[in-house]
């Protein structure tokens, strides 16, 4: 067969086929409240208005966006942490009446000349962390959201029972329907409702269509991911992305939420209307172009999509092998990139946004599920990205087809992968040292590489098994380590070294033991251990750019608050350094990608008329990168001690883990620690162990202390109101909360140093109190 | 359903072009409606030292592959044909054309393209341009999606 230039119609998946009477499903729903809304055309990128519904009273209104919230906020993230501000209290919970379920979209989102605009924002209060969690996704409904004419859709209250909300572009109406026959997982319920809303019997029409759903494993755990659907006009499915961490699915099954539905008439290149639309086409095809001609050379974005990763990780160390005890191992080689390769299906574009000609969300179509309850069906995979596989060496599957099955079932379930498979990975060790077993994982034998029980384990998941060991290991990593010391089934230390959590979150997927910005690069971030705020490994451990703790906390202010810009304005970060143009290497910066950061520049001036620069690119970050600690700060959380890491994820936790690269801790020991080659060799493994461990947690406080004085927080890791007001956030509750907390710390002795500095070193300024004197 | 299996293509005869871009001409009031060439034609004649060339879509299709939306299409006459109603302006077909064929006009935010319609075959005074015929099968290109090479 000739791949390529099949006419839309022509391609077949192979697909299982379902025949479902969607007129009938929807004569069941009953309209439980409806709101008109008046169509306003978008300007510049805003629709300027946000959409709020309550579920419990059954008010649904709209909001205006006012020129204030876009100079704090700018969008997207942004407006999500706005709204959340206005309307959740220090105490609410992820299932508390009042918090909300947030999507927003962001000035630049709905774009389709520039790779990678599409992307919706989520937030809410994560039922993980306690702490607000934001999570980026692809799809349709963010830009659809928007040209329906809102640029958030903020949900608050809780249903009765299951509804779905409507947001229809081309009626001008907002329903909350009930939804008693749909199916609840994702692959099938997207499917139900796109055929049932789209106006037409075309796949244009249902293309028009955008579905956020999350399935049954959502229901029974803390892992929920939000399904965001993206009809395929050449696959005659809608595929999904996912946003994953934090648990907003179960947020949204909590509310008793089956499925947010948006709509839009019909969109053009234009719909942004943009201010400067010849300079967007400019600078969206001269990346077009580039892509066309580099990727092949250089990410290989476009054939197989993040999968690329997973040679590269292995070859360097940080590839996750049985949770993270080591970076590498030989059966990594079966599920390299060509292995899924040869299981894509190479029907191009593959964007999960128009326009996205990087293309990385990959496919595999037809594929035979061989467990659970679609056993035997086939079915359109979306992907395995990167992580999903790290997720696979992880816990040690090293078939591609078991990973497709993972892939599946965490998806139609709505569950992260990386939140699910970290934390079998963690409960798989558990199980190899005897903490857990299979009387204590009932019946389950979640040793490493078992794939049928990790399956099952999913599966009693979704159907909401209320086995002890199920209900716990499904809240996550966190809860489990509680219950396995409450038990008094391990010791305390290895369990707490070797869960690989950080405020409550799953890490995601690389090890990060030999690069200290990278460690602080998962636990200084928002919401918990993800790379999405900085990724430094290469940086600092390979090409050692970064090697003071100066550096390396520039690095820590400069890359989380570029990254965070992404997420203000609805735009992923992947075409920004997954494709470089070929003189980058020659740029003063070429970690920044300086070409590329100027096309954002020119991209944001174009879309909404301002004349900003690449410094209050930055600043735009920084307002809203603060108000998100700030609030966490008043949440509970946000300061030093919340941003603890675990010790797998900074050396050798076990003796086996040490001996397996012994030559470089040893090395270490002589290289950084200053002990003779001598006694080195007379100490036992235990020894070294001690010492390594003491000094890489003294490194880690060391950069902490760094990173907080850089980004203009107290030691104790407390924005500093002064800091609030030069951003020129200048809301006085949060001012007046900033100082009572740091006059409390100051009380308890929290505003100091977290390491002790010895002779010849110096902290990173010389008066303790610096921020007080700006 | 048919399957166009030929497409007509357009040929060039250096030799005979004086440069005088009424091809051009007649393009422009095909896809704008004005004589204005240049930017707003899907054929254009790039002269230098009185030798000339043509640089126009060949029907290749490799843009076919890359509209998101299903806007482009081989008609039953073979042509690569954009939709101009169901294109979202995405720009990927223009940037993504090895030969840079897709154009785009200031004008509006959707391309354009060769039609093969003749119009500039009618309108050169030179007889310098002449519709062929082509087997599809022999012309015809996939978007690169091959790992590694």
């Amino acid at each position: 067969m000739v791949e390529g230039q099949i006419p839309t119609e022509d391609y077949r998946t192979g697909n299982t086929k379902h025949t479902w009477d969607t007129k009938k499903m929807r004569a069941a729903h009953k309209i439980l409240v409806e709101y008109e809304f008046k169509k306003e055309d978008i300007k510049r990128g805003y629709a300027n208005r946000t959409l709020y519904v309550n579920l419990s009273t059954g008010v649904i209104k709209d909001k205006p966006v006012t020129d204030e919230m876009k100079k704090k906020f700018t969008g997207g993230r942004g407006f999500g942490l706005k709204l959340l501000w206005d309307s959740i209290k220090p105490t609410t919970r992820w299932n508390s009446e009042e918090n909300e379920l947030i999507i927003t979209t962001g000035p630049l989102c709905g774009t389709t000349q520039y790779a990678g605009s599409g992307k919706s924002l989520c937030l809410s209060i994560s039922p993980s962390t306690d702490i607000i969690c934001d999570s980026n996704v692809g799809g349709f409904f963010g830009p659809y959201l928007k040209f329906a004419g809102f640029d958030a859709i903020e949900i608050q209250g809780k249903a009765k029972e299951d509804v779905i909300i409507v947001v229809d572009g081309e009626k001008r109406k907002v329903t909350i329907e009930t939804a008693p026959d749909e199916e609840t997982d994702s692959h099938l319920l997207n499917e139900q409702l796109t055929h049932m809303y789209a106006s037409e019997d075309t796949d244009k029409s249902r293309q028009k269509v955008s579905v956020v759903s999350a399935g049954r494993g959502a229901e029974h755990s803390f892992w929920g991911c939000l399904n965001f659907s993206f009809y395929d006009i050449r696959r005659k499915v809608p595929r999904m992305k996912q946003a994953g961490r934090g648990g907003l699915g179960t947020v949204l099954r909590d509310k008793k939420i089956k499925a947010i539905v948006a709509k839009v008439e019909r969109f053009d290149g234009v719909s942004n209307n943009p201010a400067d639309p010849l300079t967007l086409v400019k600078v969206g095809t001269k990346l077009h172009q580039e892509i066309r001609d580099l990727d092949r050379y250089q990410c290989n974005m476009r054939t197989v999509g993040t999968g690329h990763l997973v040679e590269i990780m292995d070859e360097y160390d940080l590839l996750p092998i049985e949770n993270y005890r080591f970076g590498s191992f030989p059966k990594a080689s079966k599920i390299y990139s060509p292995h899924f390769y040869k299981l894509f299906t190479k029907v191009i574009p593959d964007g999960c946004w128009h326009g996205c000609t990087m293309a990385c969300a990959k496919t595999v179509d037809g594929f035979t599920v061989l467990t659970g309850p679609y056993k035997g069906q086939k079915v359109t995979v979306d992907g395995p990205e990167y992580e999903t596989i790290g997720c696979g060496s992880n816990m040690g599957l090293w078939d591609p087809l078991w990973i497709l099955e993972f892939n599946f079932y965490c998806d139609t379930y709505g569950l992260d992968t990386i939140s699910t498979g970290t934390a079998i990975a963690f409960y798989m060790e558990m199980y190899e040292y005897g903490i857990l077993n299979k009387e204590r994982c009932n019946d389950l034998e979640l040793c490493f590489s078992n794939a049928e029980a990790a399956l099952e384990f999913i599966h009693r998941i979704a159907r909401g098994n209320k086995g002890e060991f199920i209900q716990v290991a499904s809240k996550g990593v966190r809860r489990v380590k509680d219950w396995l010391i409450k038990k008094g089934w391990g010791d305390r230390q290895l369990i707490e070294d070797t869960g690989m959590e950080s405020k409550g979150l799953e890490y995601s997927e690389y090890v990060t033991k030999e690069s200290l910005a990278m460690q602080g690069g998962y636990g200084f971030t928002l919401k918990g251990p993800q790379h999405d705020e900085a990724w430094l490994i290469f940086m600092d451990m390979v090409n050692n750019a970064i090697p003071t703790f100066e550096d390396k906390a520039e690095a820590l202010h400069y890359f989380p608050m570029w990254r965070t810009w992404f997420g203000l304005n609805g735009l992923c970060k992947l075409p920004w350094n997954d494709v470089e143009p070929s003189n980058n290497a020659e740029t003063d910066e070429p970690a920044k990608v300086p070409e590329h950061v100027q096309n954002y520049v020119d991209f944001q001036n174009a879309v909404t008329g301002w004349n900003v620069d690449k410094e209050e690119l930055i600043l735009q970050s920084e307002r809203c990168y603060n108000w998100q600690r700030a609030m966490n700060v008043w949440l509970g959380k946000g300061t030093r001690k919340d941003d603890w890491i675990p010790y797998r994820s900074v050396g050798p936790v076990t003796e086996m883990e040490y001996v397996s690269r012994k030559e470089r801790y040893d090395e270490q020991l002589v290289d950084k620690l200053g002990l003779s080659e001598k006694d080195v060799e007379k100490m036992d493994t235990k020894e070294k162990m001690k010492i390594l461990y003491e000094y890489r947690r003294d490194q880690y406080q060391k950069l902490a202390d760094a990173v907080y004085y850089r980004r203009g927080w107290t030691p104790n890791g407390v924005p500093t109101p002064q800091k609030m007001k030069q951003l020129g956030m200048d809301d006085s509750k949060m001012l007046t909360m900033l100082q009572k907390k740091i006059d409390d710390d100051e009380k308890a002795g929290l505003n100091a140093w977290g390491s002790k500095y010895k002779k010849g070193e110096k902290p990173p300024g010389d008066d303790q109190r610096y921020w007080e004197t700006w | 359903m048919h399957k166009a299996t030929t497409v007509k293509i357009l040929k060039f005869y250096p030799g005979k072009c004086t440069g005088c871009l009424e091809c051009e001409e007649a393009c422009s009031q095909i896809h704008f409606k004005t004589k204005e060439g240049k930017d707003k034609s899907a054929i254009r004649i790039i002269g230098k030292n009185n030798r000339y060339q043509m640089h126009v879509c060949d029907q290749r299709g490799l843009c076919l592959d890359m509209c998101p939306v299903g806007a482009l299409t081989r008609r039953k006459n073979g042509v690569v044909w954009l939709d101009k109603e169901t294109c979202v302006g995405c720009q990927a077909c223009v940037g993504f054309c090895p030969i840079d064929a897709m154009r785009k006009s200031d004008a509006r935010i959707e391309p354009f393209k060769c039609i093969s319609c003749g119009s500039c075959v009618s309108a050169c005074p030179e007889n310098a341009l002449e519709l062929v015929e082509k087997t599809i099968d022999d012309i015809k290109e996939v978007v690169y999606h091959k790992q590694g090479v």
